[in-house]
């Protein structure tokens, strides 16, 4: 079945990752910038790590007939320093028209501090102001249930943003329903541990239904899969469940999204 | 969007997987007990959120997994000020 990763960080996966994808049905991928397992020391790091977004990796996914879509941010976690957040918030524009990007993200939360409110509300300006898509991180753990309430607050306050253009990730059981009954797009991560697996994914897939349902595999530094969503893809067939309400979450679900992005083309 | 399997078949497949897991879990006390200042781990606020949740797992469902969350999640508070409200 062909689908689509709406959430995985190549830059931290191997080449034999896009094959590997590709045999399993990958047709194109999202890629959010994130923090890179260290604090970066300056805003040139962050052009570097733009034009490995924007330039490096769609070679390498095509290489394999996958396609490649980014988006740009300074995570929550190095948003801590907001005079840094400042300086890369301010050469993100200079980026933002580069064919693969499909928006300001994976913004957000991370300990859920008054910075990273900050950094998150000038973040959603300036994709108010561009009229760009929003793909939004949630905390982790403990922190994930106020941190997503806070986010949902902060959202609401940007009126500018229409819910149907942006999407809150790394949704779980406790926070779902929060983030659809206020009209986002949801995202869902499979990730050993600390997120969610194949199977609770498919139980909150039979409880909430499939409309604006994404899942990913968030594949990073850490252990995690980037063969996560093929294995939601056989969980719900051995479910019972029909080949096209499957398909429309791993595959139409994304590209309805994507497509909301005036620079995304349905083909290559 | 409907659940297609029935009860019975949900017990039938997930039956070990749970069984293995509250084994694992029981292992996992037990190695808790065993260690050198077990008296001091049963008071840290985490094996707390443990008993907890291990409560919730005998109440009604189903919700049992997003209150199991909830046991392990920070409170909101909504009288929270964003930096972008009015
Ligand atoms: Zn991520």
């Amino acid at each position: 079945m062909k689908y689509i990763d709406p959430h995985i960080h190549m830059v931290s996966r191997l080449t034999d990752d896009y094959e590997r994808m590709a045999h399993a049905g990958c047709v194109a991928l999202s890629e959010p910038a994130f923090w890179a397992g260290f604090d970066r020391g300056s805003a040139l790091a962050f052009r570097d790590y733009f034009r490995q977004l924007t330039e490096y990796e769609p070679k390498r996914a095509a290489q394999y007939g996958i396609r490649h879509f980014c988006w740009l941010c300074i995570n929550a976690k190095e948003a801590e320093d907001v005079e840094l957040s400042r300086e890369v918030i301010a050469m993100i524009p200079e980026f933002l028209d580069r064919p693969n990007v499909l928006g300001i993200g994976e913004i957000g939360l991370n300990k859920n501090t008054p910075n990273e409110s900050t950094i998150f509300c000038e973040h959603l300006e300036l994709a108010a102001s561009r009229d760009e898509l929003v793909l939004i991180h949630t905390p982790h753990l403990e922190d994930k249930f106020k941190g997503t309430r806070m986010i949902l607050d902060m959202l609401k306050n940007e009126s500018r943003l229409k819910p149907d253009r942006v999407c809150v990730d790394h949704a779980e059981e406790h926070t779902i329903k929060h983030i659809l009954d206020a009209g986002y797009w949801c995202g869902m991560t499979l990730y050993p541990v600390t997120k969610c697996t194949p199977q609770r994914s498919t139980d909150l897939i039979e409880t909430y239904g499939t409309d604006r349902l994404l899942v990913n595999s968030a594949g990073d530094w850490g252990p995690s899969d980037p063969m996560a969503v093929p294995q939601l893809i056989l969980e719900m067939r051995l479910r019972g469940h029909g080949e096209q309400t499957i398909s429309k979450v791993v595959h139409d679900n994304p590209f309805t999204f994507f497509s909301k992005c005036r620079r995304f083309k349905a083909e290559s | 969007m409907a659940q297609q399997l029935t009860a019975k078949t949900a017990l039938d497949r997930y039956f070990l997987e749970t069984r293995c897991k509250i084994i694992e879990i029981a292992a996992n006390l037990d190695r808790i007990d065993r260690g050198d200042g077990a008296a001091a781990a049963v008071q840290d606020p985490r094996m707390v959120q443990i008993r907890e949740a291990v409560q919730t797992l005998l109440g009604d469902g189903p919700g049992r997994a997003e209150k199991c969350q909830l046991v392990f999640s920070i409170p909101y508070d909504d009288g929270w000020s964003p930096p972008n409200s009015k």
